[in-house]
């Protein structure tokens, strides 16, 4: 984990500067890979060195100079370079914008943010998503093909397009997030190195824009989720659902943090998608327990939610606030109009049959729940949703 | 950096077009004549082709010569017109094409070499 860490916190800045300096992104980045490869053999066995930049920039710099003797352009500008390596302005930001420009695919965003800004290898990514390594290292060297014969700048975005272009950003750190939220058992340790990956990634984000309320509504979000990862699985991987949570162990000086953040991003006043979600988890752990949960208060988050970013999933959640709130037919009905979006949603059949189970209608909540399994992948679910059938 | 500029119409906006009464249309052409005014100092050269049904194909891959009638891709969408842009980068590509106020679909395809 410390070497996961100080890597991530080393490879990005060691990508940013050298693609600044000798003006190549897929140069450089190989580059980084070169040495990240290095760090992973060397640190286990010789310790993480004190000075771990200048350890990474000493082979970057020196593979450089031996690999890119085809190349007399780029190797001269590394040759050139300042030694010992000099502090620089964090040049993180550009590359992210680099990584996640809306000409390249969703799953290469995806792929050379985490390589790049993260310094994962291909083979950890390979793994974080279950995918062959082949196919994540296709994906990197066609982006970044695509990165140099397309012209994509490697530059912050001018003020007009920065809104939509850090929609893009934010997305990927989320699909990242998602991606480590409901991991199946055997993959809980990749799961929670991709949580630091986009828990990272969004910290970094807010650092370099601390005024744009969003980005701080999207790291407190994640904090939110993460300070409650000790409490949402049983030891052999079960999820353990929030009513039936353990709150000691949710982690309350991150808690406290994450709503200083919602607070700051509040006062700026502009609410969005992130920031609502990320106030509707810290409504929930404001609560006690289960039963203090301020129903009323979700509702309305909810409600401003879909009004913002309408979606059939967000007006599932609505419904489950409207079952405290108004009652199981009450919520029923709102879930009901629902049928047509997310007949193949299986969180959709899952909240019917509690709701059925609510009102008394047992035979029709077992078949909601067998319908709901039927939808699943993850083992974790399935299991959670055989062990309500076997109840019924 | 170059670019090419692929301009592609739909069924659905050629429709449109004919629609349109005269004035209306004028209007149209209008919008169009003033984005290439704005552009004027990065767009190289740029062509506005006639319509798909006087397109011919040629097929070179078969012994001889096949030649059929229609552009070489088969669908809903054909090219109208190209422009050939010269900016700095992607991003200043896309906001030259994110300003056009025709045909629903451009193509920004940079130039090799």
């Amino acid at each position: 984990m410390e070497l996961a860490r100080v890597v991530r916190e080393h490879a990005g800045r060691l990508a940013a500067s050298l693609v600044s300096l000798i003006g190549d992104f897929s140069a450089a980045e190989d580059l980084v890979q070169d040495a990240v490869e290095a760090a992973l053999q060397h640190w286990p066995i010789e310790g993480i060195p004190a000075n771990p930049d200048g350890w990474l920039y000493t082979v970057a710099r020196r593979r450089g100079l031996d690999a890119l003797r085809r190349n007399a352009r780029f190797r001269d500008k590394l040759a050139l370079a300042a030694w010992p390596p000099q502090p620089v302005p964090d040049d993180r930001l550009r590359l992210i914008f680099t990584c996640c420009h809306p000409a390249l695919p969703r799953t290469a965003q995806v792929a050379l943010t985490l390589r790049v800004v993260c310094g994962l290898t291909t083979a950890q990514i390979a793994r974080a998503f279950l995918i062959p390594e082949t196919t994540v290292a296709q994906r990197i060297t066609r982006a970044k093909r695509k990165i140099s014969d397309a012209g994509i700048p490697y530059r912050i975005p001018a003020a007009d397009e920065l809104g939509a272009r850090l929609v893009e950003v934010m997305t990927v750190v989320y699909l990242l997030f998602n991606e480590a939220y409901l991991p199946t058992s055997s993959q809980r340790a990749q799961a929670q190195h991709l949580a630091a990956d986009a828990e990272f990634l969004a910290t970094l984000l807010a650092g370099l824009m601390p005024n744009v309320p969003e980005v701080l509504g999207l790291l407190a979000l994640i904090r939110l989720h993460r300070a409650r990862e000790a409490a949402r699985f049983t030891p052999d991987g079960q999820i353990i659902q929030l009513p039936d949570q353990d709150r000691s162990r949710w982690d309350r000086d991150v808690i406290v943090d994450a709503a200083w953040l919602i607070a700051r991003a509040a006062s700026l006043k502009k609410p969005g998608p992130y920031q609502l979600q990320a106030a509707i988890v810290a409504v929930h752990t404001e609560a006690g327990r289960w039963v203090d949960t301020d129903w009323q208060q979700i509702l309305i988050l909810y409600t401003m939610l879909d009004r913002l970013a309408p979606s059939p999933v967000t007006k599932l959640h609505r419904a489950v606030a409207l079952r405290y709130v108004a009652g199981p037919d009450v919520a029923l009905a709102a879930v009901g109009e629902l049928r047509q979006a997310l007949n193949g949603y299986h969180l959709w059949h899952a909240t019917r049959a509690e709701l059925l189970r609510d009102l008394g209608r047992p035979d029709e909540a077992h078949e909601a729940d067998r319908r709901a399994l039927e939808l699943t992948a993850n083992p974790a679910e399935q299991s959670l949703l055989r062990q309500r059938i076997s109840w019924a | 950096m170059k670019y090419v500029l692929m301009f592609a119409e739909t069924e659905q906006f050629a429709a449109d077009l004919a629609a349109m009464d005269e004035t209306e249309r004028e209007r149209a052409y209008g919008r169009v004549r003033q984005w290439f005014t704005d552009n004027a100092d990065k767009i190289t050269s740029h062509t506005h082709l006639m319509p798909a049904h006087t397109a011919t194909t040629v097929r070179l891959d078969q012994a001889e010569p096949v030649i059929t009638d229609g552009p070489f891709v088969e669908g809903k969408e054909v090219i109208s017109g190209f422009a050939e842009i010269d900016v700095a980068d992607l991003d200043e590509a896309l906001r030259i094409v994110a300003s056009w106020p025709a045909c629903p679909l451009v193509e920004i395809r940079p130039i090799a070499g």
